[in-house]
């Protein structure tokens, strides 16, 4: 029988990152799937559902409630032949893994002079807004994308999803895969069946414009386009960048866009202080500061732990905030 | 739990043999190996230590006093077996194999001294502690999986097993039924800090029982009982039977480093008073007939001109290579860190 071609389905995110995860559990026998109730629960978002009962519980792994435990445990395999794709439950729980990420996961290639490599996927929902409970909702992208040796990956389409992950898993060396809770079923989008991937490193216009470059990852690129439809009545063009690759940054596509534009807003749910759109501000600072028509704006969480959900919609950027700072640079 | 748990040894203090349904093992042959490999780190770790004191080598981790868990472990297992060391294990990987010169450039600040010898599974000795548990218990699960016999050892001291990562690494091992020996050597100082402060548990060996885990306190001094539970726990794991947690009780004779002065905490003329392992095993050699003097100068001399030529070696090694700082962060270097390199090196000319 003919292979169809082209053959798509309409998918969520979460659909979109099981679709990734069953294409190369079939491809790849090294892969694994480990992790707090990935098993017979497929995952507390219900990302590796089915995965068990088809590939069965030898790779498809439920393990000890122990991140560091998966984590350092997968740095074994990783050196020994297989690749762990490891789910932290929420970015908000990998803390008790930093250690390891931080001393071995991220080191190991250049402590060993490329003898050995981590080839591992760690998965984990980010983000605020879905009313969850205290700690499930952190951005704390930035202590990874400063952290030398580790790449960091945060789509914000079903589409990206699935392509970022498979080149995720595919990357020889250690990639942290953030999901956005908030985009998980925002919406459904055309997805290839077959294997392809999407290049990491590499960021997506995803609206053009004139005036005003917004920059913005995961769930803050719906709070971005919004803004730009409603700027657009105001008669400001918007252009959307969804970074889509956190590290390494793709310097040519927000310089090209900062040069074309002469403005920029960054928007981000991490804290301000630390957060990532500084080292976007740096980029930028270092590519175009002289096609700059105004500084730089960034709208992002504010220097306080993540709310209780009771005052999540006070902390997250809106597209309200986003608008304003579009404003502000267009009338510097 | 010292009585669930006794020091098990074949030799006391004095050399003479204690198991006696151990004596036929004790050959000549095997005596001679096990003097051999501890006099041969001996002697590294004496060079080292001088080294660092002229400014020739960087700060020093030494284990004089350790020498019989090291090596009593090491040479029980095979060349395809996984080790996962501590910065105070390079005894026992000098022993499992690992290249002398690449381990005087590890105290010397270079990264070549990281690499594992060809055909050996040796990772870079872990700095933090407790981390290289789960790697060690990961590496083992790993050879399960592939349906061979080969194991993987986690080095770690008692300091260790007040970490988190200790505590998971067991529990993924007894969980996975891992083929990993953790091998504790309980030196009694975390480097200051004195066991009876660390833990309030009697033993290390008893923490296994939570974990329903095999395992053996054994005297850490005596390379006999450290070399025969060794293989005991080795022949387990190889054969599916899972991990095993030895506690070797042993004494670090000097200090934590060179940068430590042990005088500060403790009596140092009394803890020079324990016995040394090697003196302990030379001892059994004599009573035994095994000890020829000119047999033992003649393997002496050649430890003294082994170092003394890797010393060399090790000073004539090539400059450090600036390439180095940036190439092997990733396997594929982002265009970002080539820039940062290129404007670094073209800045200077290069």
């Amino acid at each position: 029988m003919a292979t169809p071609i082209n053959r798509q389905t309409e998918m969520t995110l979460v659909q979109a990152v099981t679709d990734a995860l069953r294409t190369k559990l079939t491809d790849d026998e090294t892969t694994l799937v480990l992790g707090e109730d990935v098993g017979k629960n497929g995952g507390v978002f219900r990302a590796t559902d089915g995965l068990q009962e088809e590939f069965g519980e030898d790779r498809i792994i439920d393990t000890p409630l122990s991140e560091a435990g998966i984590v350092g445990t997968s740095i074994g395999l990783a050196v020994n032949g297989f690749k762990p794709i490891v789910e932290i439950q929420f970015l908000g729980f990998i803390y008790p893994a930093y250690e390891q990420i931080m001393t071995h996961v991220s080191r190991i290639r250049m402590r060993t002079m490329g003898r050995y490599g981590v080839p591992m996927v760690i998965r984990a929902p980010y983000g605020a807004g879905i009313r969850a409970p205290e700690i499930h909702s952190d951005s704390t992208e930035a202590l990874f994308t400063s952290m030398p040796g580790l790449k960091v990956v945060c789509p914000s389409t079903p589409y990206d999803a699935k392509g970022l992950l498979i080149a995720a898993i595919e990357d020889p060396d250690p990639v942290l895969f953030l999901e956005s809770m908030r985009s998980y079923r925002a919406f459904k989008e055309p997805v290839p069946s077959e294997a392809y991937t999407v290049e990491i490193g590499k960021a997506k216009c995803v609206t053009e414009g004139q005036d005003v470059t917004l920059i913005a990852w995961g769930a803050m690129v719906q709070v971005a386009q919004k803004a730009a439809t409603e700027a657009a009545t105001r008669g400001v063009s918007c252009e959307v960048i969804d970074l889509r690759t956190l590290y390494p940054l793709d310097r040519e596509t927000i310089a090209a866009s900062v040069q074309k534009t002469g403005r920029a807003v960054i928007i981000h749910e991490a804290q301000a202080m630390g957060g990532l759109g500084n080292d976007l501000l740096a980029l930028i600072n270092d590519t175009s500061f002289l096609y700059l028509r105004a500084p730089v704006a960034r709208v992002t969480g504010f220097d306080v732990p993540v709310p209780l959900f009771a005052l999540e919609d006070h902390y997250i950027p809106t597209p309200t905030r986003v608008l304003e700072a579009i404003q502000r640079t267009v009338d510097f | 739990m010292e009585t669930e748990f006794p020091i098990y040894r074949i030799l006391d203090d004095a050399g003479q043999v204690t198991d006696t349904s151990k004596t036929d093992l004790l050959t000549k042959d095997l005596s001679l190996a096990l003097f051999t490999h501890m006099n041969r780190i001996r002697t590294f770790d004496r060079k080292a230590i001088n080294l660092q004191r002229q400014g020739r080598l960087g700060t020093y981790a030494p284990f004089e006093g350790q020498e019989a868990a090291q090596v009593g472990s090491a040479y029980a297992l095979q060349d395809k077996d996984w080790v996962f060391p501590t910065y105070r294990d390079h005894g026992a990987t000098l022993t499992f194999g690992a290249d002398m010169v690449r381990t005087f450039l590890y105290w010397n600040g270079r990264v070549e001294g990281c690499v594992p010898t060809d055909e050996l599974h040796i990772f870079p000795p872990a700095v933090p502690i407790a981390t290289q548990i789960p790697h060690a218990v990961g590496a083992a699960w790993a050879e399960k999986r592939k349906g061979s016999t080969q194991v993987a050892v986690a080095y770690f001291g008692d300091g260790a097993t007040s970490e988190g990562d200790f505590h998971e690494g067991m529990n993924f091992a007894s969980v996975f039924q891992a083929p990993v020996i953790l091998f504790n050597q309980n030196n009694g100082y975390a480097i200051s800090v004195p066991i009876q402060k660390q833990m309030h548990s009697e033993t290390i060996a008893q923490k296994a029982l939570a974990y329903g885990m095999p395992s053996v306190r054994i005297d850490g001094n005596d390379v006999f009982a450290v070399y025969f539970t060794m293989q005991k726990a080795l022949e387990r794991a190889r054969s599916g039977g899972g991990p095993t947690l030895i506690e070797a009780v042993t004494w670090r004779f000097g200090a934590h480093t060179t940068a430590d002065d042990p005088s500060k905490y403790r009596d140092q003329e009394r803890s020079r008073d324990r016995v040394d392992p090697l003196e302990r095993l030379e001892a059994f050699m004599k009573e035994q007939g095994f000890y020829d003097e000119q047999e033992i100068e003649t393997i002496r001399s050649r430890h003294q001109e082994e170092v003394e030529a890797a010393v060399k070696t090790m000073e004539s090694f090539p400059p450090p290579d600036v390439n180095d700082l940036f190439d092997h962060t990733f396997a594929t270097l982002p265009d970002d860190l080539v820039r940062q390199k290129t404007d670094y090196l073209t800045a200077r000319g290069n």
